[in-house]
């Protein structure tokens, strides 16, 4: 992390000793030009447009491209932002559980999870969607309200639907990329390589959930709002033109802590654990309750489950 | 090596016919740089903001863009239709006229990649999807196919065109060995562009709009419906405005061969139809959303009935012998197979595959003003290398211009003996 050159423009320095390959190296200054003609600014440096995919890159590699962010987001913000890049744990698998009958629809969740992983507050950008649903129609998408507005809740004759990343087993949206900016890593979480993905939005039209979200502006994030605490594929700012979703608040569950959702949940809704252990709470919902996953019939095999606790 | 020499003389021959020409060639591609000019304006606003200044958004992620991709895949897949009969019932009227169908393939895929790319939100990282040097998610992903089919066939057809045209250019025949395998070879490859380019939609299971089995068969019958509608009008344009003789036999017979290709593709919606509003699961949600609108939502409505009427006339129209044969009818049909197969496979395949979204919300989408502007400066790229390279190749195929032809000794470089 001690030896990074500092930032320079495209086409004015030396190629960077660090980041850079035999493959690399032949797209040449011009090519870098273009490059930054073509991201509307004149700010794309040499090292992150000649970055590759995350999954390619060395140990030391990585380590250049964090200190590189973490300069990036400090002139940005002001302040410091730590970009993690902390391993699956080995043995974890997470799985969530969420009770429909305990939610009430208030969207804490929502905004719980837009603080913690640094979404664009404008255009804003929420990785939870509440649907309220007819209790007559059951699960019913064709019936469901994700803009309710009441001055309480839960309605009458309502009940309320949380959607988000199922973390799915068979992730449509990893298959579909072209480039495999996305996949699902060992702890079953599905990721994005926000400096890989070319932003043609195929994971979006095969995600079943509306799940992935598109930076179609700048997105804008107040410094004061900043969580520093962050991982390179989950809750580190996003640029514009990159698709994002909920990973579990990865940044989070892989040191031990819950996802931010679970945590605000005033009425216990949310279960979350390791899928792997016996023990976790997520293990007794599946072992007591009788889960459900939403629109099973794909097979996209959550790992995300709905139940009725009460 | 005179090979060589004459290939750079048959490229600097060409650039010399593409810049002279007479007062309306250089107004029609005046009109067009002024076209391209607003749509780089347009472009340059949105690299700069981002596509938050179209109107797609989460729910619709796909609009405007994509559509006239898809359309136009089936543009570029229609060449086909002139190659098959040409070749495989070796019937020479249509033989010459394969060349425009093939020139016509390469301004339709440049106008085809052309909106992939100002499509995706990171152009800069355009290179990740270069095999090798980037990382294809091959063969996993069907927009990973679309790139390699998309590519090959642009340079198939690119290599077929050039060197057709350098035998004319350098007054000999071609060689039939070399030329027939690739023509051929086309055959399948013209299918198979269209082909993937419906499964990228047909294998998104999120999508039931999409997720139908005759997806990729309709995309191919609409294809050659819409694809030779274009040359028919061209063909005629060209008798007109060039020596280029186009016999009245091989424009009817192509008009008769759209007829059964026209009533297939009604054959094909009508049954998709069938099965969703008949069945009325809860997948007709999509089909209603596009035929008579949903939630007091109804914007596609009469694009939707217009793009059926279009359809079912043209039907009509290219069905009866009397009508297809009549100049007048002939052309009106040509119009409107284009205008029903491009809502259908444009706006009216995209559109109501995202609407109602995953969750059922309803986001209407209609083109922002940045979209239309880019996207006419696409057409206008399309129509322009179009038009530089029928004007290069049509006294070539004349034998009016050639290595020894068409200018002052002079100017003549050394022929090969």
């Amino acid at each position: 992390m001690t030896d990074h050159k500092p930032e320079c423009p495209i086409g004015g320095c030396e190629p960077p000793a660090t980041i850079g390959g035999t493959r690399r190296e032949f797209l040449g200054a011009a090519t870098a030009a273009m490059a930054t003609a073509l991201t509307g600014c004149g700010t794309l440096s040499k090292e992150e447009f000649l970055q590759h995919n995350f999954r390619e890159l060395s140990k030391q590699e990585v380590l250049d491209v964090i200190a590189r962010l973490e300069k990036e987001y400090q002139a940005k913000y002001g302040k410091e932002v730590k970009v993690a890049n902390t391993p699956p744990i080995p043995g974890v698998i997470f799985g969530y559980a969420l009770d429909l009958s305990r939610c009430i629809g208030c969207r804490r969740c929502v905004h719980a999870c837009v603080k913690e992983n640094n979404q664009s507050r404008d255009p804003e950008i929420q990785w939870i969607r509440v649907l309220q649903m007819d209790k007559e129609e059951g699960v019913n998408v064709q019936h469901a309200d994700a803009y309710y507005n009441p001055k309480e809740v839960p309605e009458e004759g309502h009940f309320y639907m949380p959607v988000q990343c199922q973390q799915c087993k068979k992730p449509p949206c990893t298959k579909v990329c072209p480039v495999g900016a996305t996949w699902r890593d060992k702890d079953g979480i599905v990721v994005v390589d926000y400096n890989w993905c070319i932003g043609c939005r195929y994971c979006m039209a095969a995600c079943p959930y509306g799940a992935r979200h598109f930076n179609w502006g700048e997105p804008h994030l107040p410094a004061d709002e900043v969580n520093p605490k962050t991982h390179y594929l989950g809750n580190r700012p996003r640029p514009k033109g990159v698709v994002e979703k909920c990973t579990f608040c990865i940044q989070r569950t892989r040191n031990g802590q819950y996802p931010a959702c679970v945590e605000i949940c005033p009425t216990g809704s949310r279960k979350f654990g390791n899928l792997l252990d016996k023990d976790s709470e997520i293990r007794y919902v599946l072992e007591n309750k009788r889960v459900f996953k939403f629109k099973e019939d794909l097979n996209t095999q959550p790992n995300f489950f709905y139940f009725y606790g009460v | 090596m005179f090979t060589l020499r004459n290939f750079s003389g048959f490229f600097s021959d060409t650039l010399r016919l593409m810049t002279k020409g007479g007062r309306l060639y250089y107004a029609w591609v005046g009109f067009l740089l002024l076209l391209i000019a607003i749509g780089a304006g347009a472009y340059i606003g949105q690299l700069k903001d981002g596509l938050i200044v179209t109107k797609m958004r989460d729910q619709v992620s796909w609009g405007f863009y994509i559509g006239n991709f898809t359309f136009l895949v089936g543009v570029a897949a229609a060449a086909i239709m002139l190659v098959i009969p040409a070749y495989i019932y070796d019937w020479e009227p249509i033989k010459e006229i394969t060349i425009l169908g093939e020139m016509l393939a390469i301004s339709a895929l440049v106008m085809c990649l052309g909106f992939v790319m100002v499509d995706i939100g990171r152009p800069d990282r355009f290179w990740h999807i270069i095999p090798l040097v980037g990382r294809l998610n091959w063969p996993q992903s069907m927009l990973a196919w679309d790139v390699i089919v998309l590519n090959l066939y642009l340079l198939l057809n690119w290599f077929v065109v050039t060197y057709l045209l350098f035998c004319a250019y350098t007054e000999r025949h071609y060689v039939k060995k070399l030329v027939l395998p690739l023509v051929l070879l086309s055959i399948p490859m013209a299918v198979s562009i269209h082909t993937v380019t419906a499964y990228l939609y047909n294998g998104l299971a999120a999508r039931p709009f999409w997720n139908s089995a005759i997806l990729a068969p309709r995309f191919l019958a609409s294809a050659f419906c819409s694809g030779p509608a274009i040359l028919l009008i061209l063909l005629q344009v060209l008798r007109k405005t060039t020596k280029l003789t186009i016999k009245d036999e091989a424009i009817f017979k192509v008009a008769e061969l759209m007829a059964y290709t026209m009533g297939f593709n009604l054959f094909l919606t009508a049954a998709e139809a069938f099965k969703e509003l008949y069945s009325g699961t809860e997948h007709m949600v999509y089909f209603q959303y596009l035929l008579f609108g949903l939630k007091g939502h109804t914007t596609l409505v009469p694009y939707a009935w217009a793009s059926i009427l279009c359809g079912l006339v043209a039907f009509i129209l290219f069905l009866v012998p009397r009508t297809r044969t009549n100049w007048v009818t002939l052309n009106i049909g040509c119009v409107l197979i284009y205008a029903s197969v491009y809502i259908e496979k444009g706006m009216g395949l995209i559109i109501p595959g995202l609407t109602p979204d995953v969750l059922g919300d309803i986001y209407v989408y209609r083109p922002s003003f940045t979209e239309i502007a880019v996207a006419a400066g696409i057409f206008a790229i399309g129509f322009l290398v179009f038009t530089l390279m029928l004007k290069a190749a049509v006294p070539m195929m004349l034998g009016e211009f050639t290595i020894t032809k068409g200018r002052t000794p002079v100017e003549a470089p050394p022929q090969e003996i």
